[in-house]
């Protein structure tokens, strides 16, 4: 079934960090690089996107605990899978075939769960564009505020090939996340479209979440939540919605007023609270769940899940708990004034 | 289920979403270099910095959208959009409104929508070369997100006819929303203004043909919406501002009122149409509207006109003797008497005069600002003349600073080159301000910041709901000299106390200063500065802010002071904690007994015309400037005085009149422009008291029971002590308890008829009812920044105040409603706003948080009674504070002896029933009732 029609249903639960996960299998340089890396000239420990290449069991085991623990969505350990991320491991030249790799993984994931679970409902993949280590919008250098370290036609045609990498692997959705300038967001929304135009593939749903940074409510590149909606509400997306830098405790007011303003679907997936000064989530798996259920419950979202620090424990709190809570229903959209 | 309307919506940093009532879009046209002379030479001569101030001043005089164009001949267009797109995205004033890209070049357009983070409009696109090329572009347009402007150009040239620019929107119409999928929104026409009265019989009615396709198209297609470029329309008229002015207002006013949408103008530069020269309004409507014009009749007589006033326009009778004076003295003089106008030509000039820019501030405009200390000081100067004082102080600071900016950098890179160390950072004192934690009200604190800001601080304002924990960490992290804290209602001193507590834990040395219209110098005396040993101060209005600051920021000063401070505030502590309570109260029991003797049996309580809730979603703001009670006003601004009197006093008239005098210009403003909206709901039900309780029969037939309190100081025999429950029919008079309040269904409200028509129930039997009301004023936060970012704080402490007016107004007008219409228990009642002010009607509005009902947490259900936060959009913070600031509530008393009155103190019984009906534990209620406790 269709994820649209799937929404109409019910909530849809999206997984929890990647990073928190592999941390725990504390892998050294030489399972980063495994067989096919060992003579590669830089260092690749903490390149996590390569383990899809390097470790696909791994990720596929990572993926799996959280469709154990009720996620619906997973997503494709992408998030710096592009040629301009890659750079600082000399490794643009991977950057389709990573993609490729993390979308089969997810994929084989979803195979063999299902094949323990035969009545399961129905899972997708949905593929992480991450928000690259470069912005469009902000310069690096303070005494050059015009300057900038990227082209717009750069990050698209980045974008582009990892969009390409990741519907030859098979995903299902596009997710554009974590978005700290719009303008890279509208980059990728320019390549997705630009792909399937030139492609004559059907378009893929298009999934996009913003990052509101700090308590001003604006994103880093200084949007209000309202202005990045309006700002990236030209890719019909299939939902918008806020992850990462605040805890649910935190994103509350942001993604109530998402909900009154987003004529499409919403999603939100916290971080488990703000770090210690150790730099650790505390957040439980059932505070963070328990800010969610009230989202729930006031109508708010429609996918919900977490970003840094949550753990399939956090994915199993927040299925149990939304499970059988009505989503958010799509605003009418009038066509008078 | 909640509905999203088809408006067209921009975005820069902020959002701009053109809704019906937002009447014009002003979009601003000087960041063009075939408009703008100055512009162009900035550009040309690559100084892109300077040219941001060009985009700056379009924005501070009120456009809503820049329009941006590099097309000129001499320049790479391409490179020069990219260079300043990207330069305007790093000024947060500037981006904040939605780029217009400008260019006749479709490359230039696409290289600036990949600068632009927001959704951008295009100007323009058009059928010239065909529909592939047409469609190709507009595609492009569409994928990154962006409106366009179609301009009435075709195969065949530009539309002149009304029938061609018809056709032509036509066709496009069809193109982009069914070939393309454009959304109808996203779609501007450009009907082509072109220049009239030129002599040419042809182009007389250009104008007409403009105003007429702009009515069939808005017909035809509502969603769609329409510009044009308005200069053209008075090209003949160049060099005479007066009548070209004129003429873009009489044409506007016409083809707004068709359906025109937006336009490209000079932000700033248009008349209204009302205060337009009748002659010459007639003379330009006759020309616009081509009427009277045989044989260029009307054009004769325009151009005729216009000789008369060429040049004279502007030259109105100024006594500008003080321009000749050397540039220190022109300083002080448009500092001392608030004139913006040359201040940034002067600054400059003394920029030039002296060796480095910081001493054009510690010279001339300190010794300017001293001048304005000394006079305000002497009383000399009234508090609305130094807040214009620090407009112009800080405009002539912003002027200074990048080079000051530049010096420093200078320095800083000569130290590194050199392996010295750079020792500056000894500058002005440091005052953190903020309005604590579920508080909105900074009126009060914006003007002590500035009047501190006039005397050399620097000041860092967090601005309102603050938490404790963002101030101490904000004065940590600067290392402030002192901190400032300002609350409007009680719940506020909480959280001083919280914060003084917080201040030793940390471990803080800062004095910390009190403030706002809750605070007093017991309460700081007894609650507060026992919390916190390095000195804590309240401080009573913005004049006395200064000498406060002074003493603690002078070293030598400071420990006496402190010293002095400490021992009052001991002595004020100790005589209040040893006082022998002189007043005596009676157990709550008693004070029960006593209640307000109401002889009801012979009493009809009037039946409210519908039962439920009504909303006012956009109150007319002309029907509620006369109900605003001036006088409040003016002690807002610190003068104090009766109105109309004030205007005439011996020594604040003069000050008061011309403070009356802006308040009104811009209040016709704020009215004209549609700047605020005014919303409200009222509500009455079903009501019978049980003691100290009142039963409310909601309109869902739920019953929600509110809690009053009782007076129970020992009053004078025969003098009740009164409580507000006391004014509604007790519940026991009613035939059966409860049974008898029959709620009508909602559609009551709607059939007048019916209600009225009913016949009077007997005495003993007829209910009584409760009334609810609140409002509020919407909208001023757009405002508020934009007068901040012009460095206009005394426009914006204006219009707040002006906010708080109309929004207290308001309540006024409703209840004047409420008794004579909606209500109507008082149908015949006339009273002039004196007399209203005055309270002499029949009934009540007391607020809950306010000396009648004064514990805060039953504003929910008053809320939920109104469904408030939805259908007027106030919500309530955590310490019950209303957001918008501007906003009132209240419940309405109909029965003629309910009069105001205070609770005080009230005994631990009371506040055990209290806690014991409300459900909360004692301690929860001893926290919202702690200024009615002993």
């Amino acid at each position: 079934m269709s994820i649209r029609k799937e929404l109409e249903k019910r909530i849809l639960v999206i997984d929890g960090a990647m990073g928190t996960m592999i941390q725990r299998h504390k892998l050294e340089e030489a399972d980063y690089r495994g067989d096919r890396f060992k003579d590669w000239p830089s260092d690749v420990k903490g390149n996590n996107d390569l383990l899809c290449i390097t470790q696909p069991r791994i990720i596929i085991d990572i993926h799996k605990k959280y469709l154990e623990a009720g996620a619906d969505i997973i997503e494709t350990n992408t998030f710096s899978s592009t040629t301009i991320a890659m750079a600082d491991y000399d490794m643009q030249s991977l950057a389709y075939e990573l993609n490729v790799a993390a979308a089969k993984c997810a994929r084989q994931a979803i195979d063999e769960f299902k094949v323990a679970h035969p009545d399961t409902l129905n899972k997708y993949v949905a593929g992480s564009i991450g928000p690259l280590n470069k912005t469009l919008s902000l310069s690096p250098d303070v005494n050059n505020p015009g300057y900038r370290a990227l082209t717009f036609d750069e990050a698209a045609t980045a974008y582009k090939e990892q969009v390409s990498g990741l519907v030859d692997g098979g995903v299902d959705v596009i997710l554009i996340e974590t978005i700290f300038d719009t303008l890279n967001a509208k980059a990728a929304i320019y390549a997705v479209k630009n792909y399937f135009r030139e492609t004559g593939k059907e378009e893929l749903p298009i999934m996009i979440s913003g990052t509101i940074t700090d308590a001003s409510g604006r994103t880093l590149s200084g949007q209000t939540l309202e202005a990045f909606y309006v700002s990236i509400a030209h890719a019909r997306p299939l939902s918008v919605g806020l992850n990462c830098a605040l805890g649910a405790q935190d994103m509350r007011s942001h993604i109530e007023e998402l909900s009154e303003i987003a004529a499409c679907y919403t999603s939100a997936y916290p971080n488990a609270g703000l770090p210690n000064a150790m730099g650790e989530y505390d957040e439980q798996p059932h505070e963070t769940a328990h800010f969610i259920e009230e989202w729930a419950k006031e109508g708010f979202v429609n996918i919900v899940g977490g970003c840094c620090g949550t753990t399939p424990e956090h994915i199993k709190h927040i299925a149990d708990n939304v499970r059988n809570i009505t989503p958010r229903k799509l605003p009418e959209l009038e066509t008078s004034l | 289920m909640s509905t999203i309307k088809p408006y067209l919506r921009l975005a820069g940093l902020e959002p701009l979403i053109v809704r019906p009532e937002t009447n014009f879009v002003n979009v601003g046209e000087r960041t063009n270099v075939t408009g703008s002379k100055k512009f162009a030479r900035l550009i040309r001569e690559n100084k892109f910095e300077e040219a941001l101030s060009v985009a700056r001043q379009q924005v501070e005089s009120g456009a809503q959208i820049l329009d941006v164009n590099m097309d000129d001949a001499m320049l790479d267009g391409k490179e020069a959009m990219v260079t300043y797109l990207n330069l305007l995205q790093s000024e947060p004033d500037i981006a904040r409104i939605p780029i217009m890209i400008d260019s006749s070049k479709f490359e230039i357009i696409e290289a600036g929508l990949k600068c632009v983070q927001g959704k951008c409009i295009v100007n323009s696109i058009s059928m010239k070369e065909g529909e592939e090329k047409f469609i190709r572009q507009a595609q492009i347009c569409k994928d990154f997100g962006a409106a366009v402007i179609v301009m009435a150009f075709d195969e065949d040239g530009q539309a002149d006819t009304l029938e061609r620019r018809v056709s032509i929107s036509k066709r496009a119409y069809e193109i982009l929303t069914k070939q393309v999928g454009f959304d109808p929104e996203d779609i501007i026409f450009d009907l082509n203004i072109f220049a009239i009265a030129t002599g040419l019989e042809e182009h007389n009615n250009y104008g007409v043909d403009f105003i007429e396709a702009t009515r069939i198209i808005k017909q035809s297609y509502p969603l769609v919406k329409i510009s044009g470029g308005v200069s053209n329309l008075s090209f003949s008229f160049r060099g005479n501002d007066t009548v070209r002015e004129a003429m873009h207002s009489v044409f506007l006013y016409h083809a707004i009122k068709v359906g025109m949408d937006m336009g490209i103008v000079n932000a700033g530069q248009l008349m209204i149409y009302d205060n337009i020269d009748s002659t010459l309004r007639d003379l330009c409507e006759d020309v616009i509207l081509n009427r009277n014009n045989d044989n260029n009749e009307a054009t004769e007589k325009l151009i005729s006109f216009a000789e008369t006033v060429k040049g004279k326009a502007k030259e109105e009778k100024k006594d500008e003797a003080w321009r000749s004076e050397s540039v220190e003295e022109r300083l002080a003089h448009a500092l001392v008497h608030g004139i913006t106008e040359f201040i940034e030509a002067d600054t400059e000039e003394a920029r030039q005069k002296y060796p480095r820019p910081l001493e054009v501030i510690e010279g001339p405009l300190m010794s300017g600002m001293n001048i304005v200390g000394d006079l305000f000081g002497a009383g000399k100067m009234f508090l609305p003349q130094v807040v214009k004082s620090a407009r112009v102080m800080k405009k002539s600071v912003a002027v200074l600073t990048p080079f000051i900016e530049a010096e420093k950098e200078e320095r800083k890179q000569a130290h590194l080159a050199a392996g010295t160390v750079n020792e500056e950072g000894a500058g002005a004192a440091k005052i953190l301000m903020a309005t604590v934690k579920g508080d909105v009200h900074d009126i009060g604190k914006n003007i002590v910041g500035v009047v501190l800001g006039c005397n050399g601080y620097d000041i860092i304002d967090l601005g309102v709901m603050v938490p404790a924990d963002k101030i101490l960490d904000a004065a940590q992290k600067e290392n402030v000299d002192i901190i400032g804290l300002s609350g409007l209602i009680t719940p506020s001193l909480d959280e001083m106390v919280h914060i003084a507590k917080e201040m030793t834990r940390r471990g803080m040395k800062q004095p910390l200063l009190i403030g706002g219209a809750t605070t007093s110098r017991i309460h700081t005396a007894v609650k507060i500065a026992p919390g916190y040993e390095h000195g804590v101060v309240h401080v009573l209005d913005a004049s006395r802010s200064v000498t406060v600051a002074g003493s603690l920021l002078n070293k030598e000063t400071k420990t006496d002071y402190l010293k002095e401070v400490k021992s009052e505030y001991a002595a004020i502590k100790e005589k209040y904690e040893n006082k022998v309570p002189v007043k005596s109260y009676l157990p709550y029991n008693e004070a029960r007994q006593n209640k307000v003797k109401i002889d009801w049996d012979s009493y009809q309580p009037v039946k409210p015309t519908f039962n439920g809730s009504k909303v006012f979603a956009d109150y007319d703001l002309n029907d509620l400037r006369k109900y605003i009670d001036w006088k409040p006003f003016f002690i807002a601004w610190e003068m104090h005085g009766n109105f109309p009197e004030i205007l005439t006093d011996k020594v604040v008239g003069v000050e008061a009149t011309k403070l009356y005098n802006d308040a009104n210009a811009l209040l016709d403003k704020i009215i004209a422009e549609k700047w605020l909206t005014a919303k409200g709901s009222i509500g009455f039900w079903e009501a019978s008291s049980e003691e100290d309780s009142v039963w409310v029969k909601s309109s869902d037939k739920e019953t929600i029971r509110l809690e009053f309190l009782r007076q129970q100081i020992k009053k004078a025999p025969g003098q009740p002590n009164l409580s507000l429950a006391d004014f509604i029919k007790p519940a026991s008079l009613n035939p059966s308890k409860g049974g008898t309040l029959n709620v009508d269904n909602l559609e009551s409200a709607h059939n007048h008829e019916t209600s009225s028509s009913i016949p009077p129930l007997g005495g003993g039997g007829a209910s009584d009812y409760l009334g609810a009301f609140a409002v509020t004023i919407h909208g001023i936060e757009p405002y508020i920044k934009a007068f901040e970012s012009a460095h206009d704080d005394y426009n914006k402490i204006m219009l707040q105040a002006i906010a708080d007016r109309l929004a207290e107004a308001f309540a006024e007008c409703l209840h004047e409603r409420v008794r004579k219409e909606y209500w109507g228990y008082a149908q015949y009642e006339q009273f002039s706003n004196e007399e209203l002010i005055k309270e002499i009607y029949q009934g009540i509005r007391p607020a809950p948080g306010y000396p009648a009902c004064p514990e805060h947490t039953e504003k929910y259900k008053l809320f939920k009674l109104l469904n408030a936060t939805e259908t007027v959009q106030i919500s309530l913070t955590e310490s019950l504070a209303m957001y918008p600031a501007s906003s009132v509530c209240g419940w309405y008393i109909s029965h003629p002896q309910s009069h105001y009155f205070g609770i005080g103190k009230i005994g631990e019984d009371q506040l055990a029933d209290y806690a014991q009906r409300k459900g909360i534990s004692r301690d929860e209620a001893e926290k919202w009732l702690r200024q009615n406790m002993e």
